[in-house]
């Protein structure tokens, strides 16, 4: 039995984002950890939630392992719903055919039976790279008043950054006119952020065409959109202001952690109008020793800091000992930095162990670049790790 | 070997009536985020009982609003999980017999169908106000291989650390834990050390069941006087001594001395870093501690969700806590959502839910007078 839905979301969470290197040899990306308490799924996940949008499907692929369980029944995000609530989808194995997903919208494709059986009028793609907090809502109903077969959120970016994007050429109504994915001179500086709100009717229409074109690549930005485009629907461009960041590269994850810091973050987390939820295991407070010194930074439960901490994001559970030093780091669940150790302008990624005195990365000031230590590494007694360097177990 | 379990969430409210004013004891705050009944419900728990019966009396909102369906602790489940007990009275009682109980056997005639509808073949009660990270397995394990009727989980301490209340329980057993008596404490001359009940006892559901109704039948109303030292070379009672960690909250001295033995790392490992026995508590989800730029914080525990911008030592700060710029707190304890605006001085201090500190107030207690200030309040 299940029950119609007007909107059902679609989570893109099976790319590998592998320009994050060690930090997602293990895990995929939707599933790395942010902000000391959150994976980055949880912003999309929460964000769907308070939007009051209650059935998410998540197409998994790349190591699930880790997101699966993290997922697991969408309890810590109230989705855990007798109608719909959160599915994970991976890929199958068909009657007919079998196939990885093979692009964001072949993944789709291959999933129009579960939207189906929603019998939605819309359908919201989202991917799980993105921090930020956004109303869906609010995107749904100017897709509505627009009267639009497809309706894509777009941020302002500075123009010199725009050949990064997707660029959206819009009219005076925000009726998309051109679209280009990664333009050498763009247009404008109207970036597309990923998330699309489709008439379920001609989501599923042009999917098919797209899955019969043997030449496509079956992506959404450079397959679906621009036929789209060509067939003259009515495609509008929905502006978003606020808070949102790609944290597909190590620089970009390092620069949103550190967003969140400061008496007036960029990007506030003490919203109770807009909570991020996570999944929580029992975990004591955090404790806080007589020589810790902690400034400008996030601390959370399970946490033990006997050491200094500076400009820094520390996940649950984190020991720092006695004359240890974190500056400028991005610290994640459970790793331990033992006595006397300097951690400096590094990402360490969970259960990593950084031995007594050993000294990993280099001031902010002079470093070739950020260090990046991948899950379970062990750093011996007194090594040393370069700035820049990028350690994982295999 | 199935059990289940029965918690008396009220008893002992007398104790604390600064805390318990608005709540039961069960549901007063406890070291940075828990509740006191999460340490009986996750020893529960952890000893795989699914079954858990929380009787309340009075005062007991604040407790169902922790508990909600009892998904934190494991328990919200199609069969067993948390069932609240909350005091029968029918509409077409007297008014005479729509008495709210005084004693814990009258607690315990209160909840006689729940005990007659178990399946499990043990139940074990406990109170809520005792700090401890016991195995109730192995206490399970135990009144079985001792063929026991009664077994109850005593502790030896010494009064003169233990400020001891009325309602404690003393017991006297031989060395292998033969009770052969138990009393009322009385305060005395003599120093040195007694074993106390720690109100955690297991029986066999049954033969719980059946003194129950003969208790009822005969009146009485006393559950140590009349069912346990009544029947003393009759039924085998027996002490299960406990060695753990132990806190016992009889006072609000004692809420501030118990709370600040946390700061001990050996008393946190005891409790909280007991490899399978995690304690539970509701999730708030609340947002990452953020130390602002010129914070100093020392030798204290804090929960996720504060926001710190002054100085604070030897403290437990709960979720939500805010401490402005230039505010010293020193040896406080400051519940959910207290906020304490900028340059104030606190010391020995334990605020409630919701309170404000305004700017520039100075406070002080001592720690065996804390300065205690009520939900809400605003100074």
């Amino acid at each position: 039995m299940v029950k119609k839905k007007e909107c059902v979301a679609m989570l893109l969470a099976g790319g590998q984002g592998s320009r994050l290197y060690a930090l997602t040899t293990k895990t995929a990306k939707p599933a790395v950890s942010f902000g000391g308490k959150y994976k980055i799924i949880d912003f999309p996940l929460s964000n769907c939630v308070n939007s009051g949008f209650d059935t998410v499907g998540v197409l998994t692929q790349y190591q699930p392992l880790v997101l699966n369980e993290y997922i697991g029944n969408g309890l810590p995000w109230d989705l855990d719903r007798t109608y719909g609530g959160v599915k994970i989808l991976p890929p199958y194995q068909g009657h007919t055919r079998s196939d990885w997903y093979m692009g964001t919208a072949n993944a789709i494709y291959q999933n129009l039976e579960f939207i189906e059986r929603y019998d939605p009028e819309y359908v919201l793609i989202l991917s799980g790279d993105h921090i930020y907090k956004m109303d869906y809502a609010k995107m749904l109903a100017y897709h509505k008043e627009k009267q639009a077969d497809c309706t894509i959120a777009v941020i302002d970016v500075p123009i010199e950054e725009a050949s990064r994007f997707g660029i959206m050429t819009t009219d005076e109504d925000a009726r998309i006119t051109k679209f280009a994915e990664k333009p050498k001179n763009p247009e404008s500086t109207n970036a597309s952020m990923g998330i699309y709100i489709f008439n379920a009717d001609k989501l599923k229409k042009y999917l098919i065409a797209d899955e019969a074109d043997p030449e496509s690549s079956k992506d959404f930005g450079k397959n679906i959109i621009p036929a789209m485009l060509a067939a003259k629907e009515r495609m509008f461009a929905y502006p978003f202001e606020g808070y949102w960041k790609d944290v597909g590269t190590i620089s970009s994850l390092w620069e949103a952690n550190m967003d969140l810091l400061g008496k007036k973050p960029e990007l506030e987390l003490n919203d109770e109008a807009w909570r991020i939820y996570s999944r929580h295991y029992a975990s004591s407070p955090q404790y806080v020793g007589s020589e810790a010194v902690i400034d400008n930074s996030l601390i959370i439960e399970g946490c033990e800091i006997e050491g200094t901490v500076k400009n820094s994001v520390i996940g649950s559970g984190v020991k720092i000992g006695r004359g240890a030093t974190v500056i400028d780091s991005v610290i994640m669940e459970d790793a331990v930095i033992e006595e006397g150790a300097t951690v400096v302008y590094s990402i360490v990624d969970s259960e990593t162990v950084i031995g007594k005195g050993a000294t990993v990365g280099e001031d902010r000031a002079t470093a070739s670049g950020i260090a990046v230590l991948g899950r379970g590494v062990r750093v011996a007694d007194g090594d040393k790790i370069a700035a820049g360097a990028m350690v994982s177990v295999d | 070997m199935t059990a289940a379990g029965l918690i008396f969430s009220n008893i002992h409210d007398a104790t604390i009536p600064e805390l318990t004013r608005m709540r039961t004891i069960a549901s007063v705050p406890f070291g940075c985020k828990y509740r006191l009944i999460d340490f009986p419900l996750s020893n529960m728990v952890n000893a795989g009982i699914d079954k858990v019966g929380i009787v309340t009396h009075n005062n007991y909102q604040s407790l169902l609003d922790h508990i909600g369906t009892g998904k934190d602790w494991d328990l919200a489940r199609r069969s067993g999980g948390i069932k609240i007990l909350p005091p029968f009275i029918t509409a077409y009682d007297n008014a005479a017999a729509n008495k709210l109980y005084t004693t814990r056997l009258e607690a315990l005639f209160g909840v006689l169908n729940f005990i007659r509808r178990c399946t499990e073949e043990y139940i074990v009660m406990s109170d809520c106000d005792i700090i401890c990270n016991i195995d109730i397995a192995d206490v399970l394990k135990t009144h079985r291989k001792t063929k026991s009727d009664i077994t109850i989980v005593t502790k030896k301490i010494n009064p003169a650390y233990y400020p001891l209340s009325k309602d404690i329980e003393t017991v006297t057993a031989d060395c292998d834990g033969n009770i052969t008596d138990v009393c009322e404490y009385m305060a005395s001359e003599e120093q040195g050390q007694i074993e106390i009940s720690m109100n955690v006892m297991v029986m066999q559901r049954q033969l719980l069941y059946k003194m129950l109704l003969d208790a009822a039948a005969h009146g009485y109303n006393s559950f140590y006087r009349d069912i346990v030292v009544k029947n003393i070379g009759k039924l085998k009672v027996t002490a299960y001594r406990y060695a753990g960690y132990y806190s016992l909250v009889g006072s609000l001295a004692s809420y501030f001395s118990a709370s600040m033995k946390l700061l001990e790392p050996d008393v946190r490992a005891g409790l909280f870093a007991v490899d399978n026995r995690p304690i539970y508590t509701k999730v708030r989800n609340s947002p990452p501690t953020k130390y602002i730029e010129g914070a100093s914080v020392k030798n204290s525990i804090v929960a996720d969700g504060c926001v710190i911008e002054g100085t604070v030592e030897n403290s437990i700060l709960f979720r939500g806590v805010r401490v402005g710029k230039g505010t010293v707190v020193r040896n406080c304890i400051l519940m959910q959502d207290t906020c304490v605006g900028d340059d104030a001085s606190l010391n020995c201090v334990i605020s409630d839910k919701n309170v404000m500190i305004k700017d520039g107030r100075n406070l002080s207690g001592h720690e065996t007078m804390p300065f205690f200030l009520g939900k809400g309040v605003m100074i």
